[in-house]
């Protein structure tokens, strides 16, 4: 009794002390019920059996076992890696250089913001008409193919344009380039000018000064541009299906043939396995950048 | 149920008699229901019918190409309660039934969907006896045969699921029993379309999807669980394989057939596969393959673009090979419904029994279980062309009134008797399901 009237002497209710924890409150009440709560079910599911379309509550590895011992989890991941990474270099590429020509050389501030939000115009209509909108461009009968034959400078059609790695990539990046380019534009925007100066006084020239000097101070950006366009190719089973013209399986559109005949617990255990995986990578990044202190401008 | 209907004894507008004889079936006694169906009362209800339903809503749901709009709109109007249509793809659909079956009323349920609803006790049997047009069903359905011939059994037939014992049982049982587990509503053989002007040669069996002259120019259907049983009649028509049955492959089976598929796809063999009636449509119209597995309706789809496309009739052989893949869709009644809202859910199924359904599906490619009410709402030209497969004495036009076929144009595969007397197998989900669908998106990932 004494220690507990103690306590709650030398704690007094304190409204500054608290003040944060309410102000957190909204957000953490949103992230339960959205993303914690749905995700304890699924980690739940993993672990139940299933007979003959019945889910059946257990406490089984098998369908854990089942993934991780398929070739298939193996080849779909490959697939998707590649897929990624490929992705990520053009996009980082574009998304850069975008964002360096914005930053740097546009030399009116309103311009390079209203040039920036150019860039947005596209993200008006829906992923999947942009998406769709290659069909055309890149079938065999398509403007590229026809264009190409009318020049004589192939007779038969070039198929690897659709319906191919080729296409999945090319729609990626076409997708997910906006993705890099705001958090390095953002990033880029913040860097102080007299280090321009500063390089050039030193005997930088241009390619030194942005290996030397823009790079670094981009890091975060990347980083978080990075995260997003790796994080939404490893999560995607749409593109790959249309755009590969479903001769491509991702880790996604497996876990898709699974529930289509409520395969739930299997599906399940691959989801958990892949928010997994994707957690540790992101946590890797975040090793090597330390994302968070960049952005407050601490060290 | 009486005394609640107690009030409504009263007569009203000399409607009597058929009040009455109405209210017999609703309570399901088997004797007047002979009776009402000869008294086609499908529209014009006695009005205090009409205000106690009016307030129903009927909640229908399925695929999109069993559960359309236009039907229900025209069964509410002539039914005067309302019903609503909503559109889920299979998977979605069933697992809707599953975690909120309270939210839908007539689950539109195929072969193996409606294995899960009854095992699950999702639905309630139908009572054949309220199902007026139940001795019009076309034998192939509610007996298995059609004139001395079997159906096939490979897959889940609609008679392989068609009965249980009693209104809660949630075991299917063989043989024919006066509970039904779900009401055939839509049907249609699955085969092969290509491109006449592009292939060169008419098609009749399935091996030409895999065969080398179509390298790089075939396509074959994504849905693990029937793009296999296509594989399989491809592989079969070839010689490359062989099975027990088709719809329900050992585990052997699978090896064979996604070892070869995958072998195939090395080879370059197939230009896309695809998951939508639109992709097989684009697929097509595009030019980007020549052949591939495909729907009815999607042939049809290509052809009122103005692009010649046939749909090759793949009867089987003597041998025993080729043969359509044959699917069904048909309407449960979930378990919560009682009272005025069964007696309405029974009203809505007579109804897709009464033609108008019947003629609207046949315009598409489809065809109903109860042929003779919809030869009733179709020109004779319509029903020979589409049932009878007869060459047509006029144009024919799609739904759109798109003109799809000249006067003397013959549809694809003869009457709809020839196509169903050579389905080779049935729509359906394995045993081995979950291997099957690893190793198809090892297929995939290859």
């Amino acid at each position: 009794m004494l220690t507990l009237t103690q306590r709650s002497v030398a704690s007094p209710f304190s409204w500054t002390r608290l003040r944060p924890y309410l102000q957190v409150m909204p957000l953490v009440a949103v992230m339960m019920v959205f993303v914690v709560a749905p995700l304890c079910f699924v980690v739940a599911v993993s672990f139940f059996r299933y007979d003959n379309f019945e889910v059946i509550p257990d406490f089984s590895l098998e369908n854990y076992q089942s993934v991780l011992t398929s070739h298939l989890t193996l080849s779909l991941y490959l697939t998707m890696l590649k897929l990624a990474a490929f992705t990520w270099v053009f996009t980082l590429l574009i998304g850069f250089s975008v964002a360096y020509f914005l930053v740097f050389h546009v030399r009116n501030r309103t311009v390079a913001i209203g040039l920036f939000l150019l860039c947005t115009v596209p993200f008006w209509t829906s992923n999947v008409i942009r998406m769709i909108s290659w069909l055309p461009l890149l079938g065999k009968q398509g403007v590229i193919n026809s264009a190409l034959m009318f020049l004589g400078l192939t007779d038969k059609p070039l198929t690897f344009l659709l319906f191919s790695d080729f296409s999945v990539i090319v729609s990626y990046v076409h997708l997910f380039t906006i993705f890099m380019i705001v958090p390095i534009f953002n990033t880029m925007s913040r860097i102080d000018r007299s280090l321009f100066e500063a390089a050039t006084d030193a005997g930088a020239g241009r390619f030194g000064t942005l290996v030397l000097v823009v790079l670094p101070l981009t890091k975060s950006g990347i980083v978080l541009g990075s995260i997003f366009v790796v994080t939404l190719v490893m999560g995607d089973f749409y593109v790959v299906r249309v755009m590969s013209g479903g001769t491509d399986a991702s880790v996604v559109s497996a876990m898709y043939d699974d529930i289509s005949t409520l395969l739930f617990p299997h599906a399940a255990a691959s989801a958990v396995i892949l928010v997994t995986l994707l957690t540790l990578m992101v946590a890797a990044i975040l090793r090597v950048v330390n994302v968070r202190g960049e952005l407050t401008g601490g060290r | 149920m009486k005394q609640k209907r107690s009030k409504t004894m009263l007569p009203k507008q000399g409607v009597e008699s058929t009040a009455i004889s109405r209210r017999k079936v609703l309570k399901g006694a088997a004797a007047a229901a002979g009776v009402a169906a000869g008294s086609g009362a499908i529209t014009g209800f006695p009005t205090i019918w009409a205000q106690e339903i009016k307030d129903i809503v009927l909640r229908h749901q399925g695929v999109s190409y069993s559960v359309i709009q236009t039907i229900g709109d025209q069964a509410a109007k002539d039914l005067g309660f309302k019903v609503e249509m909503q559109n889920a793809d299979t998977s979605t659909a069933i697992a809707r039934f599953i975690t909120q079956p309270n939210s839908v009323d007539i689950p539109d349920l195929e072969g193996w969907q409606t294995k899960v609803a009854v095992a699950r006790g999702l639905v309630q049997a139908i009572d054949v006896k309220r199902i007026k047009q139940f001795d019009n069903i076309l034998p192939i359905f509610t007996k298995g045969e059609y004139e001395g011939r079997k159906v096939s059994r490979q897959g889940i037939s609609p008679y392989e699921v068609m009965y249980v014992e009693d209104k809660l049982s949630t075991k299917i049982v063989e043989g024919v029993h006066d509970w039904m587990t779900f009401l055939p509503q839509v049907y249609n053989a699955d085969s092969i379309g290509y491109r006449p002007d592009l292939v060169g040669h008419s098609v009749t069996q399935w091996k030409e999807l895999i065969s080398p002259t179509f390298k790089g120019r075939s396509a074959i259907l994504d849905v693990p669980n029937i793009g296999i049983m296509d594989a399989a009649l491809a592989l079969e028509s070839a010689g490359i394989a062989t099975y027990k049955n088709k719809g329900n492959m050992t585990k052997a089976e699978i090896d064979v057939t996604i070892n070869a598929l995958i072998d195939l796809k090395k080879k370059g063999q197939f230009r896309a596969t695809w998951t939508t009636f639109e992709q097989s449509v684009e697929l097509m119209a595009g030019g980007e393959v020549e052949i591939q597995s495909m729907w009815s309706p999607a042939v049809t789809a290509v052809l009122a673009k103005g692009i010649q496309c046939t749909y090759a009739p793949v009867n089987i052989s003597a041998d025993g090979k080729e043969g359509y893949r044959g699917w069904c869709n048909g309407m449960g009644l979930m378990r919560h419904l009682t009272g005025k809202k069964l007696d309405a859910a029974y009203e809505y199924l007579n109804w897709y029994y009464s033609g108008w359904q019947g003629a609207f599906v046949a315009r598409h490619g489809y065809y109903s279980p109860v042929p003779s009410t919809a030869q009733k709402f179709m020109t004779p030209n319509e029903y020979d062309y589409w049932y009878l497969g007869k060459p047509a004495s006029d144009v024919i036009k799609d739904p759109d009134g798109t003109p799809i076929a000249k006067a003397g144009a013959v549809r694809d595969g003869g009457s709809f008797i020839e196509r169903f007397n050579n389905i080779s197998c049935w729509n359906t989900v394995m045993d081995e399901n979950q291997y099957m669908i690893q190793r198809w998106n090892e297929f995939k990932s290859a």
